[in-house]
């Protein structure tokens, strides 16, 4: 091959920006649903109601900064590791209008209370089907792209990006199954227990296809690209992959467990959450040892910084999640403050800490420059590491406090606290967890500065160059 | 080989991903939902009760409330509200479940054996400004449920529902507002099933002679109760609001102790939540605490 491949990155850049903007929408919802738990005053009108904004806050963390994210970034890897450009530069545009009309739409429409109720599916018919139109387009731009490629061998990352394609497509359509009564309402075609099971299958798994297998992609592209060694081993990624793709589709019931799903369910997601450990820390140590001679990375480059310290928190995470899924400990935990606690390491500590580093690194390469300002990144990453731990510490704790309180009797058995006093215990919490989100969110920003100041920087440049 | 071809590898990725799914979310629909789970006891929705469940979808009230008991002593005492735990045929109609994941306010499976008052004075009081009955609750304010109910699809949901109704059911929409289709919703809650309560009202209480004829003696301890478990309805300082006032009763030692251990018209039971030795503390209170103390 003579010319160099020419990659089509406008709608990479695209993606990264609105996925930006949402994520910030993510975490100022977040601020202000915090500070309603502990401030009920705030609920100020019905479309401002706590009950309306939790939706919003997780449907803009999920879709709006995370999905988007992973498309504009694998429209940037899938270019790289096939050598080949982009299928549709023209589809990835087209997909991009639609991310962002679907995304507006659903913060409005979930505002006016037009909410399914399923968790991370709130989203009514008309609007389901746009995201599912959304990840079709962006699946078959990928997968072309894959299919036409010049580089015969497909690369780890590669697979976590198929099986994503796969995994969410499927997870999403059945999730969605329903009859609608009109434009903005529908029942969906499960009933109850039934309903429940469906649920948490795909609540469980949306975790595995949208906030493992993504990052898990994009970490293992970058890592190497950053630190310039190979992946530690192929073999270790082969049995990771299909092991953790195989695992994490029986676990779903353990977001169900002491219910009346029929208890074999409950039993086998159990074991199979304990069992996802191997392939979860299969992958961290491929991580680790790929920095094999290079740990003094760690103080130099600060992309390695927000990289380990991702894989880290993944590791963390999945030792937390199977420990979560065991009976005896769900029935301390659940339905408390903790599980907050751990969606949030797992949301700000590993996808989010790996996303800021792919970002960086793609902001850097799109523009040919530097990053603006080193100082700045690393600014960041203490801002929302201490955000993130905060939030999580105090949620944790709190978590540990009520369970206990909820769960302790009298010697002739009748309860010792009532609910309002296991409520009264926690607000202090709420307050500490409302800073820790002003925290992150300064974090944010300086990022948000950091890479605005970095485009600009690339747009002189070019006219210097021009 | 698998590296090289994305077509054979994306289908391999597919097949591998079903084996669980189809084991643990496609083979239960043969069981889950049966002749097994069915209750006889357990009826579908009305049309108002139906529009009080959109309406808590609407306004997202499975954010904080979970609604299913679980098989836990301590699930079944705090929320069981005289009731065992759920069982999977009390969901048959429920499309979507509204089992929520956070308990950020109580469990709602059971919230109609609660308060049996038929007019939900409780509901409409609490719901229009929950920190009126419940001082430290950061539960929002829903006053704006006061508006007319649109019930224009009402008919349609029964059909899409497969639910029966009856005219009569329909006319009973007219003039409803939305709150009272919440409440309505909310007092049927657990309702189906027969409870413990009709063996509770049985029980006597074990010993019918108040241990203690000194106020002084249980002060301390029954104004902390009386702040917790009673306050709420009756008043801060027992001056009556929602219940009546509690300074002095006409009533026995034996009927007022009756009446708090199992509840009456209105008012909730605290036997499974309050031990007899505090219900006798409150008797106390309630008969010898004549004053503003």
């Amino acid at each position: 091959m003579n010319a160099p491949t020419r990659y089509v990155d406008d709608s990479t850049k695209g993606f990264m920006i609105w996925s930006i903007i949402w994520g910030t929408v993510a975490v100022l919802v977040g601020i202000l649903i915090s500070l309603q738990l502990a401030w009920p005053q705030l609920n100020v009108a019905p479309y401002l109601t706590y009950g309306r904004l939790r939706p919003i806050h997780t449907n803009a963390g999920i879709f709006g900064w995370g999905i988007g994210s992973f498309i504009g970034l694998f429209f940037y890897i899938t270019q790289r590791l096939t050598k080949t450009p982009l299928w549709s530069p023209g589809l990835a545009r087209l997909t991009l209008w639609l991310f962002n009309i679907g995304i507006a739409s659903a913060a409005v429409t979930l505002a006016m209370g037009i909410n399914r109720t399923k968790e991370y599916a709130e989203l009514e018919w008309p609007l389901a089907l746009v995201v599912a139109v959304i990840w079709v387009l962006f699946s078959v731009n990928v997968f072309m792209t894959i299919l036409k490629r010049k580089e015969e061998q497909m690369y780890i990352s590669l697979w976590y990006i198929m099986a994503a394609l796969v995994g969410v497509t499927v997870l999403y359509v059945i999730n969605n199954l329903g009859v609608p009564l009109h434009l903005f309402k529908s029942y969906p075609i499960f009933a109850g227990t039934n309903d429940a099971n469906v649920q948490w299958w795909y609540g469980h798994n949306a975790v595995a296809m949208v906030l493992t297998a993504p990052p898990l992609a994009i970490f293992y592209y970058f890592l190497p690209k950053v630190i310039n060694n190979p992946i530690y081993s192929h073999r270790m990624g082969i049995i990771a992959f299909w092991s953790l793709i195989f695992m994490y589709l029986w676990t779903g019931a353990h977001h169900l467990l002491w219910t009346p799903v029929p208890d074999w369910i409950q039993t086998l997601a159990m074991a199979f959450s304990i069992m996802l450990i191997a392939p979860s820390w299969g992958a961290v140590f491929n991580g680790y040892l790929t920095m094999g001679g290079k740990w003094e990375q760690m103080k130099t480059n600060y992309l390695v910084k927000f990289l380990i310290c991702g894989i880290t928190f993944y590791g963390l995470q999945t030792l937390q999640g199977p420990m979560q899924a065991i009976r005896t400990f769900s029935a301390f935990i659940h339905y408390t403050d903790w599980v907050p606690g751990h969606v949030h390491m797992g949301t700000l500590g590993w996808v989010s800490m790996v996303l800021f580093a792919a970002m960086y690194y793609v902001t850097e390469k799109l523009n040919d420059t530097e990053i603006y300002s080193v100082k700045l990144a690393d600014t960041h990453f203490w801002l929302v590491l201490v955000g993130q731990l905060i939030h999580s510490i105090t949620m944790w704790t709190a978590g540990v406090q009520q369970g206990s309180m909820l769960l302790a009797t009298n010697p002739d058995g009748s309860l010792h606290y009532s609910f309002m006093e296991t409520m009264i215990a926690i607000f202090p919490y709420y307050k500490i967890r409302a800073i820790s989100g002003f925290i992150y969110l300064a974090g944010l920003l300086v990022f948000i500065y950091n890479i605005y100041k970095t485009f600009q920087k690339g747009a002189v440049a070019q006219t210097a160059k021009a | 080989m698998l590296e090289k071809n994305p077509v054979i590898f994306i289908i391999l990725a597919f097949v591998v991903i079903m084996i669980g799914t189809t084991v643990t979310m496609i083979a239960p629909f043969k069981w889950i939902n049966g002749p097994a789970d069915r209750i006889a006891e357990v009826k579908p929705y009305t049309p108002l009760q139906q529009e009080g469940r959109d309406i808590y979808m609407r306004e997202g009230c499975n954010n904080c409330h979970s609604q299913t008991v679980r098989t836990l002593a301590a699930d079944v005492e705090r929320y069981g509200n005289g009731g065992s735990y759920s069982k999977s045929g009390e969901f048959v109609y429920d499309r979507p479940h509204l089992w929520g994941s956070r308990r950020t306010g109580p469990d709602l499976a059971r919230i109609g054996l609660k308060y049996p008052d038929p007019n939900g004075m409780w509901h409409r009081k609490h719901m229009d400004n929950p920190q009126s009955v419940v001082p430290a609750s950061n539960m929002p304010a829903y006053a704006f449920l006061n508006q007319p109910l649109n019930f224009a699809y009402s008919e349609r949901k029964m059909k899409l529902l497969n639910f029966p109704y009856t005219r009569a059911d329909l006319d009973e929409l007219k003039g409803k507002s939305e709150m009272d289709a919440i409440i309505a919703y909310m007092r049927k809650l657990g309702t189906d099933l027969p409870t413990k309560k009709a063996e509770a009202a049985t029980q006597a209480p074990a010993a019918r002679n108040n241990p203690f004829s000194d106020l002084k003696a249980v002060k301390t301890e029954a104004l902390s109760l009386y702040a917790k478990n009673c306050a709420a309805c009756h008043g801060d300082k027992r001056q009556g609001s929602l219940g009546p006032t509690l300074k002095g009763s006409a009533k026995s030692d034996a009927e007022l102790f009756a009446v708090i251990s199992k509840g009456r018209a209105g008012m909730p039971s605290f036997g499974s939540s309050l031990d007899e030795q505090g219900i006798w503390k409150l008797v106390t209170l309630i008969k010898l605490g004549k004053h503003d103390d």
